[in-house]
């Protein structure tokens, strides 16, 4: 069986309003996806689905992993089948410190006990890859972090968790370019056949530095077009009027 | 609700109850009680007259009304066990001396191991009896003593009498009275001038009788320049009859002495626990409160500090977990006497369900205490939509050169914090118990990390089912 994420007809709604209207969406194991589209057109939403957000409720279609119906499973029980979601912004949870987070996360991840060691090994790896000082670790999770410090600490869990399917939702916003360059290096790092990625973002910048295997277009609550690289450089230039209107007149 | 009581017996592991017949148990609140505890201890006539004096003054002080609804208990005085000796020899200094099945009560709560490892003396108390009681060579030698309160009594009578119920007299509260009479069991330690004992010493309380009410009376004397940190443990099994905990714990820091009393307290939730804990503190000394509170039905308990001498210090920190049928009214109080007096405040309380806690603290600062500063921080967490909790901070400030601080801070267990832990991997409980740790993390890392591991296990405990 072909291993893949597969999103079906996917309708999501919140608070009585319809946000997904029939998302359509593959991504097969081993290649990175950009997500793009303009404000309100739905990523975030359906990122946060996929995730398994409780806030929302899936009024039709399904969620596939690896041939595997994950619509109706808990947040958690997705995240330990290998899905990940870098949140746009990173909730802060005063008193955890990433250490001690870090290692139950990874416990759950793995399903079985972590040795010191091993641990410690995973995590001093991904700290390298982002430059990033050994003291972050005792510091408490997300909390006081700047912007940036929030963004690159959703890829130091991405690293040391090592998720066969990540989402980034707007990983780069926020970001200048320094860390922006490191931030897509992390994510770089974990490209193989064993690792995909689900890229939201607004803009091209990101793109030039994770570059994608394929473009999807989201708009009001649909993928609206599909392409290569190429796809994200065309809608940079000239923006989104002109697939709105393609895709009025389809 | 047999379903209930077995639910709450699950979830509460030290419920177990050891199959022991005391030896005597003196039920109902009488002088003739309050004599014959006296006699069986072999106590010097001032003692004796001492307790009576106490009943006196508990039967005519009010029951407190302005906290948690006692009026259940005001009818139930007469129906508690106020003295249960178990079948032993008195304190013994060695487990293998401690009749079988009470050696086993605290193997299964790990204290002989904890002995071994990380402490320097321990004390075992069984109902209203000290068991066992033994501290290392070394401070011995040093002169510092670590016995039961009675021994205290018998062999170091002058000392004893000299600080006892000095700090907290019998007139301080009805509670503190109905301790004075029929007090029994609990520790009394002193550390002799410039002895500074590294690792703590610990007491462990075990209520094992029905209908029980332990007074355990534990007096600490620092002597100047000393350093002590003293850690007490509580546990009773549960019984579908209510029981009383009415503790007395009075602490004398002498000039430059440093010293800590941690007690974590898990009790059943049908407990009263009742205690009043007292801290004298001199010139540059410094007293540490820690104070975690989890179970029981009520809790009324507010460490205080007298900041007496000039420079003197104090840190109050305290946890409280409230569940569905408990209220927890719990705080501190410190007392500036002194100038350039400094106090913290840090409270920490969690409710759940229908759980209550309240903070009621005082901040009292007399007119002689110059520069005299105090903050206090009291953050409650509540986890369900029914989950209450309240705050009663006092001030009393009679210098103008104070600094007093006071924040409070309600949040609720949120959404997007169990969200984003469970996208990790954690399970909604584990992700809920995680964030309650995080919450209390300030107070619990000043805890020996035996204690803290024991702690966040508890809490994991006491989190179990309480989301989704």
């Amino acid at each position: 069986m072909e291993k893949k994420l597969e999103i079906k007809d996917l309708w999501v709604s919140h608070d009585d309003q319809m946000i997904l209207k029939g998302v359509n969406l593959t991504l097969p194991l081993g290649e990175v996806h950009a997500l793009m589209g303009p404000n309100g057109a739905g990523k975030s939403t359906l990122g946060k689905v996929i995730a398994g957000d409780p806030n929302y409720k899936v009024e039709k279609g399904q969620i596939l992993m690896d041939g595997e119906d994950i619509t109706v499973l808990e947040p958690d029980e997705r995240a330990r089948k290998g899905l990940f979601l870098a949140f746009q912004y990173p909730v802060e949870v005063p008193g955890v410190s990433i250490a001690n987070f870090l290692r139950l996360a990874l416990k759950e991840r793995l399903g079985r006990d972590v040795p010191v060691m091993e641990f410690y090994q995973r995590v001093q790896e991904a700290l390298k890859t982002l430059e990033w000082d050994e003291e972050i670790l005792s510091r408490y999770l997300n909390e006081g972090f700047s912007g940036g410090e929030k963004k690159r600490n959703e890829i130091l869990q991405l690293l040391v968790l090592k998720p066969r399917y990540a989402i980034l939702d707007e990983t780069d916003s926020g970001l200048d370019i320094d860390a922006l360059k490191i931030v897509a290096r992390g994510v770089n790092s974990m490209r193989g056949p064993e690792f995909s990625a689900l890229v939201i973002t607004h803009y091209q910048r990101l793109l030039n530095y994770i570059v994608p295997d394929v473009v999807h277009v989201m708009m009001d609550g649909r993928v609206v077009k599909t392409g290569g690289p190429e796809l994200a450089l065309e809608l940079e230039k000239r923006g989104y009027d002109w697939l709105k209107e393609e895709v009025a007149g389809a | 609700m047999p379903e209930d009581l077995k639910h709450i017996a699950d979830d509460y592991r030290w419920g177990f109850k050891d199959e022991i017949e005391p030896e005597v148990a003196l039920k109902g609140l009488t002088p003739e009680t309050v004599k014959k505890i006296s006699e069986m201890k072999g106590e010097p006539a001032w003692m004796t007259e001492f307790r009576l004096k106490a009943l006196e003054i508990f039967y005519q002080l009010p029951m407190p009304k302005w906290g948690p609804d006692l009026s259940e208990l005001e009818k139930k005085f007469d129906e508690f066990y106020y003295y249960v000796k178990p079948p032993s020899k008195g304190p013994v200094e060695s487990w293998d001396e401690v009749p079988e099945e009470i050696k086993k009560t605290y193997e299964r709560l790990g204290i002989p191991e904890a002995e071994r490892k990380v402490l320097a003396g321990v004390g075992a108390q069984y109902d209203s009896e000290v068991v066992y009681h033994n501290i290392k060579e070394e401070l011995e030698k040093k002169g510092v003593i670590f016995v039961s309160i009675e021994e205290g009594l018998k062999k170091h009578e002058e000392l004893f009498k000299k600080y006892f119920a000095k700090i907290v007299p019998p007139s301080d509260n009805k509670f503190a009275a109905l301790n004075s009479a029929v007090w029994s069991g609990g520790s009394f330690v002193y550390v002799p001038p410039g002895v500074e004992v590294e690792v703590p010493l610990q007491a462990y309380f075990r209520v094992n009788t029905a209908g029980f009410g332990q007074f355990e009376r534990t007096l600490i004397i620092v002597d100047e320049g000393a350093k002590v940190h003293y850690i007490e443990g509580c546990t009773a099994p549960l019984y579908t009859t209510e029981a009383l905990h009415t503790g007395v714990i009075e602490i004398y820091v002498h000039k430059n002495a440093h010293s800590r009393y941690t007690t974590i307290q898990n009790w059943p939730t049908n407990m009263y626990n009742l205690v009043t804990q007292r801290a004298i503190v001199e010139e540059h000394g410094y007293h540490m409160w820690l104070d975690g509170n989890l179970g029981s039905k009520v809790t009324m308990k507010y460490p205080s500090s007298i900041l007496k001498g000039r420079g003197a210090r104090s840190e109050v920190l305290s946890i409280a977990f409230a569940k569905t049928g408990q209220h927890l009214d719990t705080g501190a109080k410190l007392i500036h006497l002194a100038e350039d007096t400094s106090g913290q405040i840090v409270s920490k309380s969690i409710s759940k369900g229908e759980g209550r806690s309240s903070y009621r603290g005082l901040v009292k600062v007399n007119p002689k205490a110059d520069r005299a500063r105090a903050n206090v921080e009291c953050d409650a967490l509540l986890i369900d939509a029914e989950s209450k909790t309240d705050t009663y901070p006092y001030m009393e400030i009679e210098n103008e050169t104070a600094q007093i601080g006071h924040e409070a801070t309600v949040s609720r267990l949120a959404d997007d914090q169990i969200f984003y832990l469970q996208t990790r991997g954690l399970p909604e409980d584990e992700a809920a118990a995680l964030i309650v740790r995080g919450f209390i993390e300030p107070v619990s890392k000043e805890l020996p990390l035996e204690f803290a591991v024991e702690l966040n296990r508890l809490i994991e405990l006491e989190m179990e089912g309480s989301v989704g």
